[in-house]
């Protein structure tokens, strides 16, 4: 079973695999995310995370990096 | 002739992600034999080449990369606008092989515009190393689509690609495959057909009606402005409310999740995973490149390679560039047949061949700045350096990225300006447009050379250079913020990107990209400057004075005089109770006018009102005619005001042609014009109020 704890991404470790929860953001950038793979029910894995300043993510086979303040709105549980 | 066919043209569309090898796809099918604009209304690049493949007139068009078609971007809507107004005969989408699900996310979108498809899958070597096995007979049946597995980079599959789009094109589409998005969107989708069916006058008839449906139901932005009939926009609502409560999203991201849910489907079947473990290799360098504490430091030292090529080697290509005009200035002059015509002559030489002349020195420059950032982007280090550099330019409220232009524009601002290209963001790369000037230029060592060393002791000049550049770098970090808050405020964009995988740049794709931008350089910016340089050196040389006014002076008091009575050295007086209050005198003004050519000109043009000509000597003589004639306060309100003041006319031409209007190249000149006059005014006062 998998810890039910839902936390923001900024909050996650590098290293870290996670799936995606929920991504609170408007219509379009969700959209945007969507397109590159961030959406609902996605595992993806931190990969660096330096506790300020944004943070790269690998999601399917890309890296993405996500500004802090996007990476507040995306929701997690760690797998 | 072999072939009695008649030739049948078929236009080719590209599309794929960013990072999919789009462009070398490009490159390998129209090789060097393509041109580059902009499309209509829009600063994006329109890449296009045509070339002959067996009967047929092949023109391939570069959509700009994207990773999806909606509304949401300028690069998305260019794109599918360029699909439904200009109906290609094939759309070849580009697809990264190793990463195929993301990348089929877009070729989803492409089917639903229902167009004749070709996939290529790029990079399948790659994708094979990391264990992908495809089945692509069974997944071209899935997809609906020929697959095409290539490796650009090496010429692999292009002859199968161009097989594939020709046949493609020749043949019918009767089995265009359907997305379907599951049961109760489905249902609501053949609502809103019908509803469209029953309107029909309500959208431009190009577009499949299954395609409008479902952007409705996505509540895309565009068609939504298209359709105003309440008739269908209620029904849209409600079908999208309803659907939003019983599948508990908004109905973009249920169908965002069913086209994954079709693509996963599809993969399944036709992927076989045969190596786990990835990114390996590409998380080491990573780890290198991006770390906390080393990854400045390596940025500094590969800024340091892109500055010095660009600078120091583009040096000698320029100095023979330099010495050819010169040269051939010269071989005119003295062949010119003696008194005929000597008005033309100063206008041959002078006027076309220095302008020409002031016009390609900056080609070299320019093709080793774009080759050293075409290698920096085409190996996947951009983007890392972007994320090193975010945490110190978001302070300032900039991208990571705007420190490589703003770097780049103390070497020059021409070049600077262009590579601005890098930002994606609009409002974020006008900003950094706008203030790039501020940035003291190579040309500006000249005037600050000649002015510190005349104004300062020895152990006061180093820290006077120092400061002058210091100042440029506080007013450009002040403008911005200004900027930003102003008329460029936007909320920030939050920051998405993706960061490339790491790869071998290929020596095409370099010598393509360096020429791409030093042709347009000089076929756009080179006009509007060689131009200009006309009417200056007119407004430099005409009117000339009487032939009495000039007797018993020698050549370089007549040089004085003339100056003094052209239309720059009127000028310069008029505006000596202007520039009375900064300090300036109409010396100073002349010189100015001079100096809107190119700054360096500032140097020569004080040295021919001494009547000293500009030669090494006549340079010492001129410190010591400044001495008498200014205070060091004065002098320094004249670097002050070279810093800031009007950008030069090559920085003028590429504003107007990179912002993409006339208006924002004006606001810049009169912008920087007007701020140099206030700064000049307050450090020239409050200073003489201190120093008497």
């Amino acid at each position: 079973m998998e810890k039910m704890n839902i936390e923001s991404l900024d909050k996650i470790g590098a290293g870290t695999a996670v799936r995606i929860v929920t991504i609170e953001a408007g219509s379009g950038l969700k959209n945007r995310l969507a397109a590159m793979g961030l959406l609902a029910d996605v595992q993806i894995r931190v990969v660096r995370n330096d506790g300020a300043g944004q943070i790269i993510i690998s999601v399917k086979n890309s890296k993405v990096i996500l500004g802090r303040g996007m990476s507040h709105k995306v929701f997690v549980v760690e797998i | 002739m072999a072939s009695s066919k008649p030739i049948q043209k078929l236009t080719v569309a590209l599309a794929g992600n960013p990072n999919s090898g789009k462009t070398t796809v490009f490159n390998g099918l129209t090789g060097a034999r393509h041109r580059v604009a902009n499309y209509p209304g829009v600063t994006v690049e329109k890449k296009e080449g045509h070339f002959r493949y067996r009967d047929y007139e092949l023109n391939v068009v570069d959509l700009p990369g994207t990773y999806s078609l909606t509304a949401y971007s300028t690069e998305e809507l260019v794109a599918r606008h360029f699909i439904f107004e200009e109906h290609p005969d094939v759309v070849v989408d580009v697809l990264d092989a190793s990463n195929i699900e993301r990348n089929l996310y877009l070729a989803t979108q492409l089917m639903e515009m229902q167009v004749p498809l070709v996939l290529a899958f790029n990079m399948s070597d790659v994708a094979e190393s990391r264990g992908l096995r495809f089945d692509l007979k069974q997944m071209e049946k899935l997809l609906g689509a020929r697959i095409v597995p290539m490796v650009a980079s090496k010429r692999k599959g292009i002859d199968e690609l161009l097989e594939a789009i020709v046949e493609t094109a020749t043949q019918e589409h009767t089995n265009v495959l359907t997305l379907h998005y599951g049961h109760e969107i489905e249902e609501e989708l053949s609502k809103i057909e019908n509803l469209l069916r029953e309107h029909g006058e309500v959208f431009p008839e190009k577009y499949p009606i299954r395609w409008i449906a479902l952007k409705l139901l996505e509540g895309d932005t565009e068609v939504r402005d298209w359709i105003k009939e309440a008739a269908v926009c209620e029904p849209v609502e409600a079908s999208r409310e309803h659907l939003k409560t019983v599948l508990g999203d908004n109905t973009d991201i249920l169908i965002a999740d069913r086209r994954y849910g079709f693509i996963s489907g599809a993969c399944q079947e036709t992927i076989k995973d045969t190596v786990q473990s990835r990114h390996d290799t590409s998380d080491m360098i990573d780890a290198v490149l991006t770390n906390r504490y080393l990854g400045l430091p390596i940025f500094a030292v590969l800024m340091f390679a892109v500055f010095y090529s660009t600078f120091k080697v583009g040096k000698y290509p320029m100095g023979w560039l330099e010495w050819f005009f010169g040269w051939l200035g010269a071989v005119i002059y003295n062949s010119w047949p003696q008194d005929t015509l000597l008005a033309v002559r100063s206008l041959v030489v002078d006027g076309i061949i220095g302008g020409v002349g002031g016009v390609v020195i900056f080609l070299p420059n320019i093709l080793m700045l774009f080759l050293g950032i075409a290698i920096l982007e085409d190996t996947g280090y951009m983007a890392r350096a972007a994320f090193v550099m975010d945490r110190i330019m978001h302070k300032i409220g900039l991208h990571g990225k705007s420190f490589i232009p703003m770097l780049i524009g103390f070497g020059c601002s021409v070049p600077a300006i262009m590579a601005t290209r890098i930002l994606e963001n609009r409002r974020n790369r006008l900003a950094t447009m706008l203030v790039i000037p501020l940035m003291s230029c190579g040309a500006r060592i000249a005037i600050y050379t000649l002015f510190v060393a005349a104004f300062f002791p020895d152990y006061l000049q180093g820290p006077m250079m120092l400061l002058i550049y210091f100042v440029g770098i506080v007013l450009a970090i002040v403008c911005i913020q200004i900027l930003r808050k102003t008329i460029l405020k936007g909320e920030t964009v939050p920051f998405v990107m993706e960061l490339p995988p790491y790869r071998m740049p290929t020596l095409k794709g370099l010598s393509i990209h360096m020429w791409d931008r030093g042709w347009m350089y000089l076929k756009k910016a080179g006009t509007v400057i060689l131009m200009i340089s006309i009417v200056l050196w007119a407004a430099i040389s005409y009117p000339k004075p009487a032939a009495e006014r000039l007797t018993g002076l020698d050549e370089l008091q007549q040089q004085s005089v003339a100056l003094q009575f052209s239309v720059a050295g009127h000028v310069g007086k008029a505006i000596e109770p202007a520039l009375k209050p900064l300090g300036f005198d109409w010396k100073i003004g002349t010189a100015l006018i001079g100096a809107s050519m190119a700054k360096e000109v500032f140097v020569s043009q004080l040295s021919i009102i001494y009547s000293l000509g500009d030669s090494e000597e006549g340079l010492e003589a001129l410190q010591g005619h400044l001495q008498e004639d200014y205070t060091p306060l004065q002098g320094f309100c004249v670097m002050l005001f070279c810093l800031i003041s009007a950008p030069c006319i090559a920085t003028v031409a590429i504003m107007r042609r990179e912002s993409g209007a006339w208006k924002w190249a004006a606001f810049q000149y009169f912008g920087l014009t007007a701020l140099a006059y206030v700064i000049t005014l307050v450090v020239y006062q409050t200073g003489r109020l201190f120093l008497g």
